[in-house]
Parts: C-alpha cells; sequence; structure tokens
C-alpha cells in the first residue's frame, strides 16, 4: 500500500495551525510584489502527523534493526544527546547575539575543540565544516594554502588511493587541483612503489583513509608519511573510519598533517536520514593559520572567581568561513555529550569493541563468502557478493534478500577495486546475538543463490515496495509533484 | 556501559572464535611505539552527571524563549509549530541513512520528494533538490552551477546587499577556481549600499564576460524590488539570476521563478528549524529543469516497483561523487536530510493560508515597528523603498552600547550592528520583527529607546 503524497491529501480552505490575529495597524502590502498564489497544501494538524507517521513507518533505521553499512558507523545514537540539544540555552540561542550572551555555547565548543585534539593527536580544531565531504574540502583548500603561502605553487596534484571515498576526488576538483589515483598492493595497502614513484615538487598532499575502506589498516603508514614528507607534500586523513582508532592510535602522532573527523559517525550523532552532519577538521601546528572561521579561543583565563571568558578568533591566514555562522551547532552538543560520558576509557572500548565486531562477523563469514584481502580487519570489511555456483546472482540481490531477513543490506559496489562488493560494518553498540542472527541470514542466503536463486533475484518480498525501477526515475524525471489543478498534465498529480 | 552490549562471556567466546586471545591482538598492525595513547580526558560522566553539566552550560546562554528578540540577519526567531519536533524524533526518521537502498527507505525518499515538491511551489521553480549544508553553501553551489551551464564565462557579480558571510562562503569556495568576483566592493555609507544593491545598478555590472548574477530577495538589508527586470537584462546578456530568497517572505511575495530566477535559493532555517546558534540549518535550492544535470547534491525522483505501484529513488546519481569521482558536479554526500524533513512538515502544516498569515504578521509589524521606532527622538528610519520583515534604524549612539542599554535594563535582545560588516554603516541597526513579536514587544522597544540614557549614562 502507498501513501498518497501530501498535495493529495490537500482539502481547500483546511488549516492546520492556529495564528495570532494581527494586533496592529495593517500597513499597506506592496501591491507589484505580491504573488497571485501560494500552492501549499491545505491540511490539520492531524493530517499532517498522521501521513509523516505514515512514512516514517516505511523506513529501516538504527532504532528498528541492524544496519552494518560499511563507512557510514550506523551505531546506537543515544536518546540523552537528543535532549541535551534541544535544552533552550542550544535550541534557542541565536548565532550573532554577542558572545557575552553565548559563553555557554563558546565553552562547549571550546571544549569539543580540544577533546577532538586530544583524540586525534592534531595541534588545532575548527568545528565549521557541515559533513563529512565538506570538511575534506576545507582541509584541502587549506593545504593549497599553505603550499601557496611557501610561494610553492607548482603543487597542483592530490595522490588518491583507488579504495578512497568517491568525495576525495570530488573534493579535489571542488578545490581546483588535480587527482592522482595509486593504486593498492596485493595486501590492500596503498602501493608504495606507485608513491615513490610519483612524488616529486608538484604533489600536495595524499589523501589516506586508514584504516582503508577495506577496513584493513595501512601497514606501511609511517613509511606513506616519510615519503610525502620528504617531497614537500602533506598527508591528509578521512576520518571517516576514525571509530577504529579511538584511544588505538593518534593520526597526529604518525604523520597526518590535516584530518576531518566525522561526528555523524565516530561520535554517535544521529545521521538524520541524510545529514545534518558535522565534519570538523584538525590540523598540524604548521597549518593552524590556516584554519577556518571562527574557532573559539580564551580571551581571558579563568580564576577561582569565575570561568575563563570565551570569544570568537579568525586563525592569520584563514582560508575563510566555509558557511555561515560556527557550524553544525546542534550535532556539537550532541557530540559533547557523547564523549563526555565515555571518557578515554569508553571510548577505547568502542574501538575495542567495534574491531572485536567485525572480526567475528568475518570469522564467520570467511568460508562461505570470499574475503579478497583476508587479513584481522578493523572496524570493517569487504567481501564479494558472487559464487560460480550462482552465475546469476550478484551483490545486489543479497543485499535485497537480507531485508527479507530484517536486515538493512552492506554497502554495496564499494570500494570500487573489489567486484561485487559487500561492505560490513557492525559498530560496537551490536551484540553478539544480531551479529550470529545477522551471520545465520547471511549463510542461509548463500545456500539459497545456489538452490532458488529466484528467491534473491526477486527480493525484496517483504518490504512496504519491490524493486524500484531506477532507470526509469532517470528518464522520465519525475522530481515534484504539482498540485492537483484542472488541466494538470504531470501524473504525479 | 550502557551503548556498548557485550558481557565477558560472550567476549571470551568471540576472541576464541577469531582465534586471538585478547583484543588488543586485534591491533598488531598498529605501530607498537604509538599504539594505545594515554588521552587526557576528563573523567566520564553518568547521564545524570552529564546531562546536569549541559543543563548548567545551557543556561549560561541567552535565549529567545526568555528575551524578546529584535535580532536577525540571516538568523530568525519564528514560531515552530510543535508537531515538528515530534516528527523529527521519530527515531525512523533520525536514525537512518541517506536512503541508498530504496525499498526500505520510502519514507524518507517520499518526504524529500515532498520537500523537493513544496520548494518548488514556494519559489515558483521547476525542480528543487534535496538540500545544501545552509543558505551560504547553496549560494556557492549555485555559483559552481554557473559556471559548468556557462562554459567559458568567468565572472560572478554578487549585490553587496547579499548576506556578508554568504560573500565570504562564495569566496572561500572560489578560491581554486579562474574566476572573477565583483560587484560587492565595500560601500562608503548606506546610500550607497543601497544604491549599489538595487537590480538596476546591478544589471549595470553584467557584460560579455559574466555568468551570473546573485541577488538577495529581500537584501540584507531587508529590503525588496521587483527583479523581473533584472533578469531580463541578465538573460539578454546570457547570463544566469539567482535570487538568495528568504522563505517565509514568500508566503507573500513574487516567488523568483515567476520573475525568471534561472536558480532560488537560500536558507531554509525560518521554516520550522529553532535557531540552534546558526545550525544545523538548511540550504534549499530550486532550479529549472533544463540545469538539473547540471545541478549538484541529492535528487529523488518518482518511479515504480516491479508490480507498478509508485515509488521513489535517489536519481540522476551519474552527477554525483559516488559514481563520477573527480568528475562529480560536486563533493556533496551528507546534506541536511532531517531539516528538509522538518521544512516538509512545517510547510505541511502552515499550508496555503498558515504561511500567508504569518508572512503577513511579519510585514504589519515589521511596519508597525518601524513607524514607532523611527518616531524616537534621534531614531530614523533609514531603509528606503518597500521591505518585508527587517529594516534599518538609524541610531543616535554606538549599536552596541543602545543593545547593552536595552538587555541590561529591558531584557530585549537588539537588532544587528550593520557596523560589524560594513565600517561605513556604524550607528546602523537592522531590526528584525517576525510574527513572535506581539504588539507589546514593539511598545516596550519603544518605550525602551525612548528612555535611553544621555551619552555616559550608559554603563
Amino acid at each position: 500500500m502507498t501513501e498518497p503524497l501530501v498535495y493529495e491529501i490537500s482539502v481547500p480552505g483546511r488549516e492546520g495551525v492556529a495564528l495570532p490575529k494581527t494586533d496592529v495597524p495593517e500597513s499597506e502590502l506592496p501591491t507589484g510584489l505580491l504573488r497571485a498564489d501560494l500552492p501549499l497544501p491545505e491540511l490539520s494538524e492531524g493530517d499532517v502527523v498522521r501521513h509523516f507517521v505514515h512514512l516514517s513507518q516505511r523506513n529501516y533505521a538504527v532504532d528498528t534493526g541492524f544496519y552494518p553499512l560499511g563507512s557510514c558507523t550506523m551505531k546506537y545514537n543515544p536518546k540523552v544527546d537528543e535532549d541535551a540539544a534541544r535544552l533552550p540555552g542550544f535550541a534557542f540561542s541565536h548565532p550573532l547575539q554577542d558572545p557575552s550572551f553565548s559563553q555557554g555555547n563558546l565553552a562547549l565548543m571550546y571544549e569539543l575543540q580540544e577533546w577532538l585534539k586530544e583524540i586525534s593527536g592534531m595541534a588545532g580544531v575548527s568545528l565549521q565544516p557541515s559533513a563529512g565531504a565538506h570538511g575534506e574540502f576545507t582541509g584541502v583548500m587549506m593545504m593549497r594554502a599553505y603550499h601557496r603561502s611557501r610561494g610553492d605553487n607548482r603543487r597542483t596534484k592530490i595522490l588518491i588511493p583507488d579504495s578512497a571515498h568517491g568525495t576525495n576526488p570530488a573534493s579535489t576538483t571542488m578545490a581546483g587541483l588535480q587527482v592522482v589515483e595509486l593504486p593498492s598492493d596485493g595486501r590492500g595497502n596503498l602501493d608504495l612503489q606507485a608513491l615513490r614513484a610519483i612524488c616529486d615538487e608538484t604533489v600536495a598532499g595524499l589523501m589516506l583513509t586508514n584504516p582503508n575502506t577495506l577496513g584493513l589498516f595501512d601497514e606501511n603508514l609511517e613509511e606513506i608519511a616519510r615519503c610525502l614528507h620528504q617531497c614537500g607534500a602533506l598527508l591528509y586523513g578521512d576520518g571517516a573510519n576514525l571509530n577504529a582508532l579511538l584511544g588505538i592510535l593518534r593520526p597526529g602522532d604518525c604523520g597526518f598533517d590535516v584530518l576531518h573527523f566525522n561526528l555523524h559517525k565516530t561520535f554517535a550523532t544521529p545521521h538524520g536520514g541524510g545529514g545534518p552532519g558535522s565534519g570538523p577538521v584538525g590540523v598540524a601546528k604548521s597549518l593552524i593559520d590556516f584554519l577556518p572561521a571562527p574557532i573559539v579561543e580564551i580571551t581571558a583565563p579563568g580564576d577561582q572567581e569565575g570561568p575563563p571568558v570565551y570569544g570568537f578568533a579568525t586563525p592569520s591566514k584563514s582560508i575563510g568561513r566555509v558557511k555561515a555562522f560556527h557550524g553544525n551547532f546542534g550535532v556539537l552538543v550532541r557530540a559533547y555529550i557523547y564523549i563526555r560520558m565515555q571518557g578515554a576509557r569508553g571510548l577505547r572500548e568502542v574501538a575495542n569493541h567495534a574491531v572485536l565486531n567485525a572480526n567475528y562477523l568475518r570469522t564467520r563469514l570467511r568460508e562461505t563468502y570470499h574475503v579478497p584481502y583476508d587479513r584481522l580487519c578493523k572496524h570493517e570489511f569487504v567481501v564479494e557478493g558472487k559464487w560460480e555456483q550462482a552465475p546469476g546472482i550478484r551483490a545486489l540481490d543479497i543485499s535485497k534478500r537480507l531485508m527479507d531477513f530484517g536486515f538493512h543490506p552492506p554497502t554495496n559496489y564499494f570500494p570500487l577495486i573489489v567486484p561485487e562488493a559487500l561492505m560490513i560494518e557492525p559498530t560496537e553498540t551490536e551484540s553478539k546475538q544480531t551479529l550470529d542472527a545477522f551471520a545465520d541470514a547471511l549463510l542461509k542466503i548463500a545456500e539459497e543463490a545456489r538452490t532458488q536463486p529466484e528467491l534473491l533475484t526477486g527480493a525484496p518480498h517483504t518490504a512496504p515496495v519491490s524493486r524500484l525501477d531506477e532507470v526509469r526515475a532517470a528518464k522520465e524525471l519525475v522530481l515534484c509533484c504539482r498540485p492537483v489543478s484542472p488541466g494538470a498534465d504531470d501524473e504525479a498529480a | 556501559m550502557p551503548y556498548i552490549p557485550h558481557t565477558d562471556r560472550e567476549r571470551e567466546a568471540m576472541l576464541e572464535a577469531i582465534g586471538v586471545k585478547t583484543v588488543d591482538e586485534l591491533f598488531a598492525d598498529v605501530p607498537a611505539q604509538m599504539r594505545f595513547p594515554r588521552l587526557h580526558l576528563p573523567e566520564p560522566l553518568s547521564e545524570i552527571e552529564a546531562l546536569n553539566e549541559l543543563r548548567e552550560l545551557s543556561e549560561a546562554n541567552l535565549e529567545t524563549l526568555h528575551t524578546t528578540c529584535f535580532l536577525g540577519a540571516g538568523a530568525y526567531n519564528h514560531f515552530i509549530p510543535s508537531a515538528v519536533q515530534h516528527i523529527l524524533l521519530r527515531g525512523e526518521f533520525y536514525t537512518a541513512y541517506t536512503p541508498y537502498q530504496p525499498e526500505i527507505c520510502q519514507g524518507t525518499l517520499q518526504a524529500i520528494f515532498e520537500y523537493q515538491s513544496l520548494i518548488a511551489q514556494l519559489t515558483g521553480m521547476e525542480v528543487a533538490n534535496a538540500s545544501h549544508y545552509d543558505g551560504a553553501t547553496a549560494t556557492a553551489e549555485a555559483v559552481i552551477l554557473a559556471l559548468n551551464q556557462v562554459r567559458h564565462r568567468k565572472k560572478i557579480v554578487l549585490s553587496p546587499g547579499l548576506h556578508p558571510q554568504y560573500r565570504e562562503v562564495v569566496r572561500t569556495y572560489m578560491q581554486g577556481v579562474d574566476v572573477e568576483i565583483g560587484g560587492d566592493e565595500a560601500p562608503a555609507n548606506l546610500q550607497e549600499l543601497q544604491e549599489r544593491s538595487r537590480a538596476d545598478s546591478l544589471a549595470s555590472r553584467v557584460d560579455e564576460a559574466t555568468a551570473l548574477v546573485i541577488a538577495p530577495y529581500p537584501t540584507f538589508l531587508g529590503e525588496v524590488e521587483d527583479l523581473a527586470p533584472l533578469a531580463e537584462s541578465v538573460h539578454r546578456k546570457g547570463a544566469l539570476l539567482a535570487v538568495v530568497a528568504n522563505p517565509i517572505a514568500l508566503g507573500l511575495l513574487k516567488p523568483p521563478g515567476e520573475m525568471g530566477a534561472d536558480v532560488a535559493c537560500g536558507e531554509g532555517q525560518p521554516l520550522g528549524i529553532p535557531l540552534s546558534f546558526g545550525g544545523p540549518y538548511l540550504g534549499f535550492f530550486a532550479t529549472r529543469q533544463a540545469f538539473v544535470h547540471k545541478m549538484s547534491g541529492r535528487l529523488v525522483g518518482q518511479t515504480q516497483d516491479t508490480e507498478g505501484r509508485r515509488g521513489y529513488v535517489l536519481t540522476l546519481s551519474a552527477r554525483e561523487q559516488h559514481i563520477k569521482r573527480a568528475r562529480a558536479s560536486s563533493n556533496i554526500c551528507t546534506n541536511q536530510g532531517l531539516m528538509a524533513l522538518a521544512a516538509a512538515v512545517y510547510l505541511s502544516q502552515m499550508g496555503k493560508q498558515g504561511l500567508r498569515r504569518v508572512a503577513e504578521l511579519c510585514y504589519h509589524r515589521a511596519h508597525y515597528a518601524a513607524e514607532r521606532l523611527s518616531q524616537v527622538a534621534g531614531f530614523s528610519l533609514a531603509s528606503r523603498g518597500p521591505f518585508f520583515h527587517e529594516f534599518v534604524l538609524r541610531c543616535p549612539r554606538p549599536v552596541a552600547e543602545i543593545n547593552r542599554f536595552l538587555l541590561d535594563e529591558w531584557g530585549i535582545l537588539g537588532g544587528y550592528d550593520l557596523g560589524r560588516d560594513f565600517p561605513g554603516l556604524q550607528g546602523h541597526m537592522l531590526v528584525a520583527v517576525t510574527e513572535l513579536n506581539t504588539r507589546e514587544d514593539i511598545d516596550s522597544l519603544v518605550t525602551a529607546l525612548s528612555e535611553l540614557p544621555e551619552k555616559g549614562g550608559l554603563k
């Protein structure tokens, strides 16, 4: 059963909200500037609530089940974080009110900057970027600005391993730099020979995800950093996979010059069905002056009488603003309370259990699903979703069949270097029982692939809709519905 | 540990299955001399203690529930119907990921499709995307679209009346791109800023090298004018027009699409999203269907399942980073999904009559405030022509001093000090009035300013 669109349940004359009467003399409206019609739906509050609750019921989410989406770190989102972000002083403070009246917000931002520095080993942090890709763009722009400030204008290349997230090359292009792809070696590490061959005075830096998207810790990390620094280039860390390193290794200690965090992955802030995220950037000492503005600083130290005074500051060679105001503040509040409740020991346990869970699942599956780089993994691992004995079956079919078992599928077809890739990240918040049920489902599906492949190719059988025609969507391109009106030719109406 | 369910026994069993003795062995490939650093973080707190600490921090901020707010300048204090937060708190929505597996993400997908539809209707444009980070980054994305759509043109004309932070973000985004940005050179005074923000003045800056003109609607100073003539002259020169609009104003005023805009974008925060100290907000972005392949950001399209039932999927993903990598139209991945949901619920509930009513309340109360305030000795209205819900008040004293007095003595959060962004506009306050400012609030502000002590009498 489908849920009608808001426009389809609209009834002319219906109202959804009681608003105050005008209590001031009415001014003349600017007649030439008025719109003739405002084509919004007309619904009661009950209509609206029921409609969106119905929609929510057509969603899979961490709150409804296991979500092993590789590189997305779909861990449980603590409820207290939501309450914290909705405290009135946070939710109803204006970004432009004087900092002297926002000292609670600034203190929170300052502490979070400090904690992220401590966790990562970076020397400076800006909380401004809104998402991981936004942090990447910010980081690459800083690398560019750093080289140029030294008169080093020839460094136009950014090296990116073939296993990297697509956002890395896209961010590089946006920053006006050139992408050079590097291969992986037979153990899933970055190919050191290829790196050595290309490192010269035209390289601005390397974007490294470590553990990489195969879930593997790069065994040559120190050599990679040395190589880059020797040729004057910088090492960028994509923090998408930082969950595996909390309390295990600080990227700043092993040569990373720039690192972005994904608070919506590592620090348990919810993904919101595609945002809002938050992608702070950390930098080594040499890049502190390039951080995007503003950052929070202590302007007067505290003493017995009172707390320190906090203020906004613009670093001396700042690349500028990357968004309006101060970052996705509400997300920062959630990350703050998460870290505050974990402490150093808790964060270490997070990484421990994320890695334990991934290796346990890998162990349970490796006899049945080919694991292309089969060594101890970190927080995630990649298997191939194909068998010679089941020629018609693809990773996509396995994914759709998993839905019938009540699970969200893993990430599909990524990284690109593994054929029919299924990238599995269980996170630390899942129990052994859940992992066993998931492994049992995947083993059963492997058996079905050989015995009853149509169960896979026809899946999902129990979802609100069956497989959707993506070709048709791109060809017909119905991107919005029009209000129902006579003569409307849009079929969505 | 509340978020990690493992018991000792389960841990043992899992380690045994893996074939290692301790968890530490799982990290054997991490360089030993740097492994397991001691992190200097404060001792962990219980939920009770942590929430108490957060409450204290929260209470150290001024907030608009207990303060009359006349501050806007890009972030507005509007009424948010209760239903919006209740829908946002559905775990099925807020703990889901980007809808990559459409069969089990129809809720998110249909909600975004409805959001795209509502934004398209509100702006009078043909298509809208699933969101950008905020109004500033949406504006920067309009530049990227224009440079891709109108090839071989390298000039962008920015209205000096565009939000100062948006102009700054556009420049940051364009640092690595060969493009010339102009039109917004610092004005000497208010009159020059107003003159140069006008449509005819912007039109005079357009030439054969111009790819895009960006015009605010209303301007940062709150003023509005019909942009149809500007659109016409921009198009005559072969360039595009992006209109950065306030979405509440569009409840009353002619939509950008009707005036010929090629892009309508802006800050969606007024549509049911709390001030939240500046974020998370919502960058809305709408354009012509013909430009859809050059538009960045996620897009939801309608289709059918194998049984002919209507359904929704992410579409045109060939534009996006996970497919096209270095050749993608943008790097955007995670956007502001939940904020788009908030706007969809808000617009659905406000509806045709509600949004118009909110816009009218803003308009009438702002005009009442402007008239009353301009009668206070020493103050005068410096806005020219029609304005929506923000206006410029010329003040007899530095705005910071006045605001300190308003807050200390009257508990009123005063308007924005325009001198912060424009050195030539010292002593000018940008006052925002919304449906949350009652006549009583406005009268209090008038009385407060009438009682402003003589120079030297201020703290």
